[in-house]
């Protein structure tokens, strides 16, 4: 059987077994389409959690940037995990014990203002659209290298299993889909993980094989790895090259962002008891921690076989995943000294850094650039992002286990662009239609309103899919930071002070909004040529600012919390009665 | 001072005793003192290196079970526990 017909086959049957659990589990109600009607048992939406949190990016991309980056990899793997502990003891058993749909909700209420309802439904909204605009991208890339379709076709055939799960199902079939998601990507991120690391370390459980020995030889993997790496002349792979501090605050920003994003947060919403609150981040955490203590390891492992398998091949001779992927752009080979032998060493081959391929083949059949050749010897390009996809094929796999990854990846990506959907759309029924403009609205209305407003996300996220806008990469670094500045902060004070008041609250949202706003347009949008260390306010980069965007919140939410009159009782009373799961006599 | 306001400080000081720990492992051992730690061996690991990139998420599994299970006496203790699920 061919690996096309098997990632058919593999494809065909995780999206028959999604529709299925859609079917089996529509909602009726409004209850159930927001907070899957708070029945779930905590471990099941522990599976759930980790699906929705674990995106095309965490299933795709980031091994690909450990395996290329080594040390400074690690902003990653702490900044997506830890956000789970502040997650748990800072805010998910008191969300859960106020009981309500959204955080808008929170917001609104406990700040006793429509502004600030407003201005967080505002936040929700450009939040999950910066981030479902690259899962539905990441699908169609998928399908155009796996199931050689279009890759507009492969994101229309996303949009519809999307859609009839998410608009059918809301929160109750999302979440028992996800689950079923989780499965599918663990299973489809461990398989090849174990299977290389026993051929590269004779230890089947990648995460440890990553502190082993070489199979066969006396030397530890990583101080086998850091020699290749310094002896190619490139960083060695367990030193990194940013700076502290912009490592310090890209953890931080990345920790309170997944603290602060509102598809995770709602999760927990979807728990009977608080106490399932507090156990079931515990548990999400631990089915996330089974892909990210792999991940460095997935990354050193296809570090080294890419270094032994490409460097001194004679392109002739060429395996044909390389020319597969050389064909989709994601892979380019400049013959600086005409050779005919790849050569793989440090710094970047060509000027512009990326390929820009004409139309012509050079004498060995390679696709030839317009780049000007660069100083030193390094003549190859790999996109970082092909290395998940790619490594099965490196280590010489078989067919089966490609098929896999492919269905992983789409798992990975159409689960996390089902809770962002949902957060979507309940934000317009909920936050927008029933407690702002049309509060008479009956149930009915409003589960009409948010299967709409799903239908029609799923449209919009299609269209990005379709047409990227080309500054997608880029805005990622918005979803973490504007989280981190202003839902975080203003939960938190929510929770853990019952002098904060709405003049606090919403002039600190808005200035770690605003600030952390400008900060990244400033440099990504408006003056990308200075976008480097000497510019940058303390040698902070965009992504790490969302962190100053969170101090500065909370210090002007200081200040005005006491120059401004307190909140009335009855929001003290209801901070009180979040403290505590359940009333005291 | 009131159960209520024993209760509320219990869990403060559980809070931040965790949040020390999440604190000197991610940002200490993971990133400020990670080039001092990376001079000791743990199995094939630089020390600093082994706790950026798994050691702080073994770490944060812990110390989400930890606060979940002393939350639970600590909700017994003062009689705030939830009823089982019927």
């Amino acid at each position: 059987m061919s690996a096309q017909f098997l990632t058919y086959l593999f494809v065909g049957l995780s999206f028959g077994l999604y529709i299925a659990i859609a079917v089996w589990s529509r909602s009726g109600s409004t209850d159930e389409f927001y907070v899957a009607g708070g029945h779930v048992n905590p471990v099941a939406n522990g599976a759930a959690t980790a699906a929705d949190w674990m995106s095309a990016a965490s299933f795709l991309s980031m091994a690909g940037i450990i395996a290329f980056e080594g040390a400074d990899g690690a902003r990653y793997l702490m900044g997506w995990t830890g956000g789970y502990v502040l997650l748990a003891l800072l805010l998910a058993p008191y969300l859960r014990k106020f009981a309500r749909f959204t955080v808008p909700d929170f917001v609104g209420d406990r700040y006793y203002s429509q502004t600030a309802r407003l201005v967080a439904v505002v936040c929700v909204i450009f939040i999950s659209f910066t981030y479902v605009a690259g899962q539905m991208r990441g699908v169609g890339v998928v399908f155009s290298r796996f199931l050689e379709v279009d890759i507009n076709t492969g994101v229309v055939i996303g949009m519809g299993i999307v859609f009839f799960y998410a608009v059918l199902g809301g929160m109750k079939g999302i979440t028992y889909t996800q689950v079923a998601q989780f499965c599918v990507l663990i299973f489809a991120y461990l398989v090849p993980a174990i299977l290389i690391s026993i051929a590269l370390t004779n230890n089947p459980l990648p995460m440890f094989g990553l502190g082993s020995t070489v199979a066969g030889e006396n030397v530890y993997l990583l101080d086998k790895l850091d020699g290749m790496t310094t002896e190619l002349g490139m960083t060695a792979f367990t030193d990194g090259s940013k700076s502290t501090i912009d490592i310090f605050f890209i953890t931080a920003a990345l920790m309170a962002g997944t603290a602060g994003l509102p598809h995770v947060i709602v999760r927990f919403f979807t728990v009977p008891r608080v106490r399932d609150a507090r156990i079931s981040a515990g548990y999400a955490l631990v089915f996330i921690a089974l892909l990210y203590t792999t991940a460095p390891a997935v990354a050193a492992f296809a570090r080294i076989n890419i270094i032994q398998h490409i460097d001194g091949m004679v392109y002739a001779d060429a395996p044909e995943w390389f020319r597969k992927w050389e064909d989709s752009g994601l892979i380019a080979w400049l013959d600086k000294d005409n050779d005919g032998t790849v050569r793989y060493r440090g710094g970047a081959a060509m000027s512009p850094a990326t390929p820009q391929f004409t139309a012509e083949r050079g004498d060995n059949g390679q696709r030839l650039l317009s780049n000007a050749p660069t100083a030193n010897d390094n003549e190859l390009y790999i996109d970082r992002d092909i290395i998940v996809l790619a490594h099965p094929e490196i280590a010489g796999l078989p067919d089966w286990v490609i098929a896999l990854v492919a269905a992983g990846g789409l798992a990975a990506a159409l689960s996390t662009a089902a809770g962002l959907l949902l957060v979507i759309s309940t934000a317009v029924s909920h936050d927008l239609m029933k407690r702002t403009f049309r509060p008479d609205i009956t149930e009915r209305q409003e589960l009409l309103y948010a299967r709409i407003a799903a239908a029609v996300a799923i449209g919009v996220a299609g269209l990005f899919g379709i047409y990227p806008p080309g500054f997608v990469a880029q805005v990622v670094a918005f979803a973490f930071g504007l989280a981190a500045a202003s839902f975080f902060p203003v939960i938190l004070l929510g929770i853990f002070s019952t002098r904060m008041n709405k003049e606090a609250a919403i002039t600190g949202m808005l200035t770690g909004l605003i600030f952390t706003f400008g900060y990244i347009v400033w440099f990504k949008f408006v003056s990308p040529e200075t976008n480097n260390a000497d510019h940058w306010w303390f040698g902070i980069s965009p992504e790490g600012i969302g962190t100053l965007g969170m101090l500065f919140n909370f210090a002007v939410s200081f200040v005005v919390m006491k120059l401004t009159p307190p909140p009335p009782a009855h929001i003290r009373q209801l901070v009180e009665n979040i403290r505590i799961p359940r009333a005291m006599e | 001072m009131s159960d209520r306001e024993k209760y509320w400080r219990a869990n403060l000081k559980l809070m931040l005793g965790l949040l020390t720990i999440w604190f000197l492992v991610s940002f200490g051992c993971g990133i400020l003192f990670a080039d001092f730690l990376n001079q000791f061996r743990f199995f094939g690991f630089k020390l600093g290196f082994w706790f950026s990139q798994q050691g702080s998420i073994f770490v944060f599994v812990a110390l989400i079970f930890v606060y979940a299970w002393q939350m639970n006496r600590l909700d017994k203790r003062y009689g705030v526990d939830e009823e089982e699920q019927p």
